[in-house]
């Protein structure tokens, strides 16, 4: 299966439903009215779009079927996937494509930090890759176990200090070990923290500090975000960017029937570029991303 | 400026627009009405919700009584509140637990959405209230869910039953047993995280439910969920079936949108907020409070709690002495203590009526990095310096600024402010006297300090608060 299946595979339901709505919608006519368009709105809302990207993509769209006079369903249909592919950061720095690449990955409790360290980890090593991971979340019970698992089954390396310890030192030590093994890439997890939480937010700038000064290599921070975040996804994505210096996000658990579009809100609005997303649960489900596809298959059903 | 302000400032906004009009025309509600389905919209409450609810909003507005009151903006805000508040459910929903021993209470829901943390907390509280229960790790997927499980259980003392290599169903089974065999009167069944599309793995949910008879399940529901909130929740419902919800991670600044969403979608109360990292941060949902929040009107009665909770007699005691002789640098630091404790400036703002308006306008500049300077400053300070200021020279300020890695002119700012704050003291003094310049009884005078130590009594209006914030600033 290729991943643009994958993909739209995960986002059956939610294109299901959208094209279903937009359908409904397209099929007024040439002749839209307010309600045409305010119902659009609503549909890109639901989808978690959000106001403000929802708004300058409706605005823009109504402009250019004026414009152009679009009549058709799938003019109009195509226009849409252009503007929600032009609203996307563009990403032309995949910290995952170079070599040699330290990554740190943060975000909130439950984003799947963990699990997409795992999976890139396993990745990278299939690719003939030397990485090792480093287990700088030190705070939640289990989290270096569960690493190591992951560890385990991928055979890459997990640096890691017990429980409790300073994640810093832990970033310290994995660098070390990078070096002496002559690790090409460095996938460093970190302990998920609320970005509200101006404490554990400024424990995270000294290990990302640290990490910076320590590196030979560039180092990345990478914020993983859960698809089934709302509005506040932005709240994060700001309050990281601004504490770090966050050079793009992950998106995780689109196999759900989440629609995903705080991806577009985060990326529209914060000038931040989609590494990849997550579309199903085993290890190659961790997909480029790339936003032209991404916004077909949220909005239509087949591929071209 | 961000694009998506909070629910509490939109409406607020709105609402001071409005509160400058006698009397309102349809076209004011309307325009309110607006700004009411955006703000609901950008705090992740689903849209058919949004639609209902302001059309409920708008239909109460309209009528004579709001309309054509002496007061109609706040009877407007009286009217959403209302409606939010039916929404959230009118009454608190505490955990009951029924008479069969052991009661067993499963946690289901998606992945990541707090689920083991959430197990661990109830075991928690339940402990509290004099229960003996069991965790059981049922989450056999999760690389080291089970040692995450085990190690929680083991900070809080509960004991934790994994049956490694095991399929889920037979673990709840044998957790039930070993409880029913060591006399534990509570079985909470932690489950793995699953998508509600995933057909396997519900169906494994329905098996565990149909094996071990669950006298409640709880949905654990992540408070920064979006729109998608209502699919998961239904699809839950339909299969599972639960009987109360946990909404978790309400510490952050996530409006808590999708409580509005799953209460009226499914019907099911939530039962407990989940609000931080420790085993304690668990509380009962109160959708007043709740209500409220959103509605950026304060969640004052919470803040309170805390306060007379943090706030014992030794401190007043303090405050007493304070009052008399004058407040010492120890004081001072001890202050600091309690307002961090508090949840910081920040928290402590954030959960005031307009407080959301004055963080804005301090262009968020309200975080505690002020209180840790001054903090370091006292440090290094010797005792006798602490207690009594005076003897603090040129050469010591100097001293004090080299121990602190501050500037000296930090230094001399605390000194004023501190000063200040004496000086207010000694106004605070004669204020509490009588007219006949005799001083108030102890009990009386005790019970004033302690409500101004809680960092609420003292303060009349936001006017002294914004006061003493900018006092803090400079």
């Amino acid at each position: 299966m290729g991943w643009f299946q994958r993909l739209s595979e995960g986002l059956k339901n939610t294109r299901k439903k959208i094209t279903g709505e937009l359908n409904v919608l397209f099929e007024i006519g040439p002749k839209v009215g307010d309600e045409f368009w305010e119902d659009l709105e609503s549909t890109l809302i639901m989808a978690d779009i959000g106001a403000g990207a929802t708004d300058q993509i409706v605005t823009r769209l109504r402009e250019r079927s004026q414009r152009e006079e679009l009549t058709g369903v799938k003019e109009v249909e195509d226009a849409l996937v252009d503007l929600m592919a032009d609203a996307f950061a563009p990403n032309d720095n995949d910290p995952f494509e170079k070599n040699p690449s330290c990554v740190l990955f943060v975000g909130v409790n439950g984003a799947g930090k963990t699990t997409t360290v795992g999976k890139l980890a396993s990745e990278a090593k299939s690719l003939g890759r030397k990485p090792i991971i480093g287990s700088a979340d030190t705070f939640r019970a289990a989290a270096i176990e569960q690493l190591e698992v992951w560890g385990e089954r991928a055979n890459v390396e997990v640096i890691k200090r017990e429980r409790g310890s300073d994640p810093a030192s832990v970033c310290y030590d994995t660098l070390d070990a990078a070096e002496k093994l002559g690790s090409d890439l460095v996938l460093i997890d970190t302990a998920g923290r609320l970005h509200t939480s101006t404490d554990l937010m400024r424990e995270l700038g000294k290990v990302v500090a640290v990490t910076r000064k320590r590196a030979q290599m560039p180092v990345h921070v990478v914020l993983v975000l859960d698809a089934t975040t709302g509005q506040n996804g932005l709240n994060q994505a700001r309050e990281f960017k601004d504490a770090l210096g966050v050079d793009g996000v992950i998106i995780t658990k689109l196999d759900g029937t989440a629609k995903g579009g705080i991806a577009l809100a985060v990326s529209h609005d914060l000038n931040l570029p989609i590494f990849r997303v997550g579309v199903g649960e085993t290890i190659d489900d961790l997909k480029k991303f790339e936003a032209h596809e991404f916004s077909r298959a949220l909005i239509k059903g087949e591929e071209e | 400026m961000p694009v998506f302000e909070s629910l509490s400032s939109r409406l607020q906004d709105t609402f001071d627009n409005l509160r400058g009009k006698g009397r309102l025309s349809e076209e004011d509600i309307n325009v309110a009405m607006r700004e009411v389905r955006m703000a609901l919209l950008e705090a992740d409450v689903n849209f058919k919700v949004v639609k209902t609810f302001v059309a409920a909003c708008k239909e109460r507005c309209m009528s004579a009584e709001v309309l054509e009151s002496l007061t109609p903006a706040q009877n407007v805000v009286r009217v959403v509140l209302d409606e939010l508040t039916t929404l959230l459910g009118s009454s608190e929903s505490r955990l009951v637990l029924s008479n069969r021993i052991p009661n067993i209470i499963m946690l289901v829901g998606l992945q990541g959405s707090g689920k083991t943390t959430a197990a661990a907390k109830l075991a928690y509280l339940l402990k509290t209230q004099g229960r003996t229960p069991l965790l059981a790790a049922c989450d056999v997927y999760r690389p080291a869910a089970a040692d995450q499980l085990e190690t929680l259980g083991g900070e809080i003392g509960v004991k934790v039953y994994r049956g490694d290599g095991k399929k889920p169903v037979e673990i709840a089974k044998e957790a039930v047993r070993e409880a029913i065999d060591n006399l534990r009167d509570v079985v909470i069944i932690d489950t793995a995280g699953r998508l509600q599309i995933d057909e396997v793995m519900m169906q494994e949910a329905v098996d565990i439910k149909n094996a071990v008879k669950p006298d409640q399940i709880l949905m654990v529901v992540d408070s920064m969920t979006g729109q998608d909130i209502v699919n998961v929740v239904q699809t839950f419902a339909e299969r599972v079936d639960f009987d109360g919800v946990i909404m978790t991670k309400l510490d952050g600044d996530s409006r808590g949108g999708g409580a509005l969403s799953v209460r009226s979608v499914t019907g099911k109360p939530i039962k407990f907020i989940s609000t931080g990292e420790k085993p304690a941060a668990f509380e009962v949902f109160h959708p007043d409070r709740m209500a409220r929040r959103i509605l950026g009107m304060g969640d004052m009665v919470s803040i309170i709690e805390k306060a007379q909770a943090e706030v014992d007699e030794e401190q007043a005691l303090a405050a007493e002495r304070m009052l008399n002789q004058g407040m010492t640098f120890d004081d001072f630091l001890a202050q600091m203590k309690s307002i961090k404790k508090l949840g910081g400036v920040a928290g402590l703002l954030s959960a005031l009526p307009g407080g959301d308006k004055i963080m804005k306008q301090a262009g968020g500049q309200l975080d505690d990095s002020i209180m840790t300077k001054t903090e370091a400053i006292i440090m290094s300070m010797t005792k006798e310096e602490r207690q009594k200021p005076k003897v603090i020279n040129g050469s010591r300020r100097a001293r004090i600024a080299r121990g602190a890695g501050v500037d000296v002119f930090e230094v001399n700012n605390l000194m004023k402010q501190f000063d200040q704050m004496n000086k207010m003291m000694g106004k605070m003094r004669s204020a509490m006297s009588d007219g006949n310049g005799k001083k108030k009884g102890r009990k009386s005078q005790r019970a004033a300090m302690r409500s101004m130590m809680g960092g609420m009594g003292g303060l009349q209006d936001m006017g002294d608060l914004q006061q003493m914030m900018r006092e803090m600033m400079k």
